[in-house]
């Protein structure tokens, strides 16, 4: 037998060779974060303390629908090419399977968008250490976001009209993590104790992380019976 | 004593005994329940006498309490027959759930509403975005309308109880979390001594008890619609089985 | 004595309609079951069923006298399921698609050029599964099942695709397994007549 580790690197590697086969669609996710966030500029108004206060929850948002946008493919593929089944009889539990692809999900669709959010941040006239909260922040955030989209995903694969259910599904439930991400970025931004805001999003990630997966694993089961 | 409780689960737990049993449970749940909501509106809405500080329109509690509390009751039996039926295989269970979900979402609705209600009459805003209770509210509708929304997109019954299920537990256990994000977000706008209003506290009897009898009325009325709508549930679900047939064929008038 | 795969009395309801009632089968080693019937009539249904994937209404498939429900990983171990989907990655190559089911099943065989020159598909390692035909993907899929080296084979429709060379390969295949005291499941809809102890379940 494999280590459990083995099953996760093996499952997670091979998400992460097809993402680098075709590097095009995990980016899309990515765009579309810089282009909503560069919207709202546009709607709300361009001075300073404007983007100033818009920033955390702007950027927040379109993070959220950025990730929101790249779960559907999480297991749509291996659902119409048939290898979700070949998971779900494979001698290997699914639980650490299923946690592989997630895995692989946060590392091709929120790692960029934590990479990239310093970037929005200066175009949004924040300050260094707020940026580097709104970083942290989005770090810890979008692990929790993955893992919750995981269930939805799981959920919905097969579906017609898969898409919209799925936020449907998940937008109340990342509720708590937009809220906890978003308003420790403004308390940062406007000088005030942030740190009880990133614990309690550490806390909800290394939750999610332990229990998620097995939601999601049942919930591929169910989906494919 | 043991014995008799697992006969009755078993009993229960079958859909033809439950199809024949619950008419009673559904005339002992409902009669107590109505009577209750008669005295306690009449009662709450005539009788009490009127709160010091909000004047008339304290009476909204006793339709918003109830329906608040009813909501959230509603989604964890949803949730915990989903449960249930996952892990026991129980169809009475799944059905259970499938009939919690529209009766919660309307009473999430119906507080939804009068809270608003209260609150363009107390606060001047028709929606108050900084009052915790509110907006926990509101999510709990968007978790069931994720819920209905995910049975009604699968087709297969079987998959969309299970499936269904598992969103009501994940959601289940959001909710706490849910409820304490949004106090916590709530607690650090200035100015929210708004929410210290709806402490008031009951100062007399005769608003308290007409309360106590809204909210027992409304829960046993509640048991009685659920057990109604499982029971359709149940006949609709069963319908290929035998019994229903032979129920059919015997009583064609009377279902 | 037990047999080692085996199921009784099984009923399969698919939303209103009941697939099948009442089918048994029983398999010992060097054992082919083959499950016939016209399309629609529940092959690929009952073969989902005896891996788990969907809940029978009534029976139960037993694994060494052991309900499957109780024994699913060690189950999973011993079948090798080729689907009417292959189950690869288009976009990876053959190696790639292989190596990975062998990360997840370290007891299969490692003579994967042998088992590649056998089906005829060396030539094609490098190149990703997209551009090659329906055949030639089947053919893989076929590799995938023979490195897997379990005792039980599911198969469902394994001639799809294939030209005559290649359902000869696949009854070939199919034979030297059992004789090896393998055990085979096939669902087809074309007679299958090979050499071996075969049972045969009809689903109308």
């Amino acid at each position: 037998m494999p280590g459990l580790f083995g099953v996760l690197f093996a499952t997670a590697r091979r998400d992460l060779t097809l993402v680098w086969k075709r590097p095009g669609d995990s980016l899309n996710p990515l765009f579309f974060f810089a282009m909503v966030a560069s919207l709202f500029p546009l709607a709300v108004g361009p001075t300073p303390e404007q983007l100033q206060f818009a920033g955390p929850g702007v950027l927040w948002v379109a993070a959220l629908l950025a990730m929101l946008l790249s779960l559907n493919s999480l297991f749509m593929s291996d659902f119409e090419d048939g290898s979700l089944e070949q998971l779900l009889v494979s001698p290997q539990p699914l639980v650490v399977m299923a946690l592989g692809k997630t895995i692989a999900h946060w590392l091709t669709s929120g790692l960029p968008l934590v990479i990239l959010s310093p970037v929005m941040a200066l175009a949004f006239q924040m300050e260094l250490e707020v940026a580097g909260v709104l970083m942290v922040t989005l770090a810890l955030g979008t692990i929790s976001l993955s893992l919750l989209g995981s269930v939805g995903a799981a959920l919905t694969v097969g579906l017609h009209r898969g898409t919209a259910l799925l936020s449907l599904l998940i937008l109340p439930l990342s509720m708590p993590v937009l809220i906890f991400g978003a308003r420790t970025v403004s308390l940062a931004a406007a000088g005030d104790a942030y740190s009880a805001g990133i614990y309690a999003l550490a806390a909800y990630a290394v939750g999610a992380l332990t229990l998620v997966p097995f939601a999601t694993s049942a919930a591929l089961r169910i989906s494919n019976s | 004593m043991w014995t008799f409780l697992k006969k009755l689960y078993h009993q229960l737990a079958s859909p033809p005994h439950f199809y024949r049993l619950s008419p009673t449970f559904i005339l002992w749940l409902a009669v107590p329940g109505y009577l209750l909501i008669l005295y306690g509106t009449i009662a709450g809405l005539v009788y009490a006498p009127v709160d010091i500080v909000q004047g008339e329109r304290f009476r909204m509690i006793y339709v918003h309490v109830p329906a608040a509390y009813l909501s959230m009751m509603a989604y964890m039996i949803m949730a915990i027959a989903g449960g249930i039926g996952l892990i026991w295989r129980l169809k009475l269970a799944h059905a259970v759930a499938a009939s919690a979900a529209p009766i919660g979402m309307a009473f999430t609705f119906l507080a939804l509403a009068t809270g608003s209600i209260w609150g363009a009459s107390t606060w001047g805003t028709w929606w108050e975005w900084a009052d915790p209770r509110l907006m926990s509210e509101l999510v709990l509708l968007f978790l069931f309308i994720g819920y209905m929304a995910l049975r009604g997109a699968i087709d297969d019954t079987t998959r969309a109880d299970k499936a269904s299920a598992v969103l009501a537990m994940v959601g289940a256990v959001n909710i706490p979390i849910i409820h304490y994000s949004v106090e916590w977000w709530t607690s650090l706008h200035q100015g929210s001594t708004l929410l210290k209003e709806g402490g008031s506290g009951m100062q007399d009897t005769a608003q308290l008890y007409p309360l106590l009898a809204v909210i027992f009325g409304f829960t046993f009325a509640f048991g009685a619609m659920l057990l109604r709508r499982a029971r359709t549930e149940v006949l609709i679900r069963e319908r290929r089985t035998r019994w229903v047939k032979e129920l059919v064929l015997s009583n064609e008038g009377d279902l | 004595m037990t047999a080692k795969l085996s199921g009784h009395d099984l009923t399969l309801v698919r939303g209103d309609r009941c697939l099948f009632t009442g089918v048994s089968f029983a398999l010992e080693s060097e054992n082919l079951l083959v499950l016939e019937g016209r399309n629609g009539s529940g092959k690929t249904s009952l073969l989902k069923a005896i891996v788990g994937m969907i809940d029978l209404e009534e029976g139960e498939i037993r694994w060494n006298g052991r309900p499957v429900r109780e024994v699913r990983q060690e189950f999973f171990g011993s079948l090798v399921w080729v689907a009417h989907r292959t189950g690869l990655k288009s976009d990876l190559n053959l190696v790639e698609n292989l190596r990975f089911e062998s990360n997840l099943r370290p007891e299969s065989r490692h003579d994967m050029d042998a088992v590649l020159d056998r089906l005829g598909i060396q030539r094609l390692r490098k190149l990703p599964l997209r551009s090659l035909s329906a055949g030639q993907q089947r053919r893989v899929a076929l590799a995938r099942m023979l490195l897997a080296d379990a005792s039980l084979w599911l198969m469902d429709e394994p001639f799809t695709n294939l030209d005559r060379e290649g359902r000869a390969l696949v009854l070939d295949l199919v034979k030297e397994h059992l004789g090896r005291g393998g055990m085979c499941i096939m669902a087809a809809h074309q007679d299958i007549d090979l050499d071996v102890a075969t049972q045969r379940v009809m689903l109308q």
